[in-house]
């Protein structure tokens, strides 16, 4: 399986996440830059995540613009699978592929440090619910996803609400949430469930030396089949 | 009394995110913008009879950066009730 990781002006994570992916069994990366006017063909995209136009306006506000995006978004409604990564979960919010807005932490502070999520929504149609959580990584400013209150509530039934903080022990704590998003929500996906879009890193969560492997089972999903 | 305190880059000034903004309309099909400009208010809930000298201080002192920015102070003597 071709995926493509777009590198938008800004981006720091394409790197890792091209790596990340090509230590997949299955996976091969593919770089996409975002000027390119198609996709090569790929069978799935993952927005990684950084700085796009050094969030400029607001973060994705301006990468939403690229030709390329215009390209993710006949993809995506002809339901190819899409992961957007911190920057890349911006992006997707911009862009309307993804419900809802990140707004700054609620603390006012960059948040770098080791989250637990618990995937348990059940609208996404590539990555299944989970019974234990992950342990993946978090670096952001404006990570508090937030949306209108008969929209949150829309989500919630549909189950798109697909990745939230969590204790250790997988239960939800205020304490757990680094940045104050509703319901304590790290993820979400559209209602189709192809895309989705999440606040911590999976491609800084490969390895054992990185503290945690636990990213491989979200880009193991891409594939359909379990890590 | 509300005092709103708008900051702006000085013409001349480098400012890639106004130039980010503008291209970004262009992209969008808005070709009729020549110019982008993003400004910055801050508005000031303040006692009735503040002096606008204070407001003055306060942009000078924190709110704008006087080598970069341009300030335009407007007060509100009779806000309307929140």
């Amino acid at each position: 399986m071709r995926v493509g990781v777009v590198t938008f002006p800004g981006s720091n994570c394409d790197a890792d996440a091209q790596r990340a992916i090509d230590g997949v069994d299955g996976l091969r990366a593919v770089r996409l830059w975002h000027g390119d006017a198609d996709l090569a063909g790929v069978d799935a995209v993952v927005l990684p995540g950084g700085f796009s136009w050094g969030d400029y306006l607001r973060p994705g506000a301006i990468a939403r613009v690229a030709p390329i995006v215009q390209e993710l978004r006949r993809f995506a409604d002809a339901g190819g699978p899409v992961l957007g990564i911190c920057n890349g979960f911006q992006i997707l919010c911009e862009a309307g592929l993804l419900p809802g807005a990140l707004q700054p932490n609620r603390d006012g502070r960059f948040r770098c440090m080791d989250v637990w999520v618990k995937a348990e929504g059940r609208a996404c149609a590539w990555l299944p619910p989970l019974s234990r959580p992950l342990r993946l990584p978090i670096a952001h400013a404006h990570g508090a996803w937030t949306a209108p209150e008969p929209e949150l509530q829309a989500c919630e039934d549909r189950g798109q609400l697909v990745l939230r903080y969590v204790t250790a022990t997988g239960e939800r704590a205020d304490a757990a949430n680094p940045n104050g998003s509703a319901r304590d929500v790290a993820g979400v996906c559209n209602a189709a469930g192809n895309v989705l879009g999440l606040m911590p890193h999976p491609e800084r969560a490969v390895h054992a030396d990185l503290g945690s492997t636990d990213g491989l089972h979200l880009l193991t999903a891409l594939l359909g089949r379990s890590a | 009394m509300r005092a709103h305190v708008r900051v702006t880059l000085r013409p001349g000034l480098l400012d890639p995110e106004a130039r980010a903004v503008h291209a970004s309309l262009q992209h969008l099909g808005f070709d009729e913008v020549e110019a982008v400009v993003i400004a910055r208010t801050f508005t000031l809930e303040l006692p009735d009879g503040t002096p606008v000298e204070r407001v003055q201080a306060m942009a000078r002192d924190l709110l704008a950066n006087p080598v970069l920015d341009d300030v335009s102070i407007a007060i509100d003597e009779d806000p309307p009730c929140a």
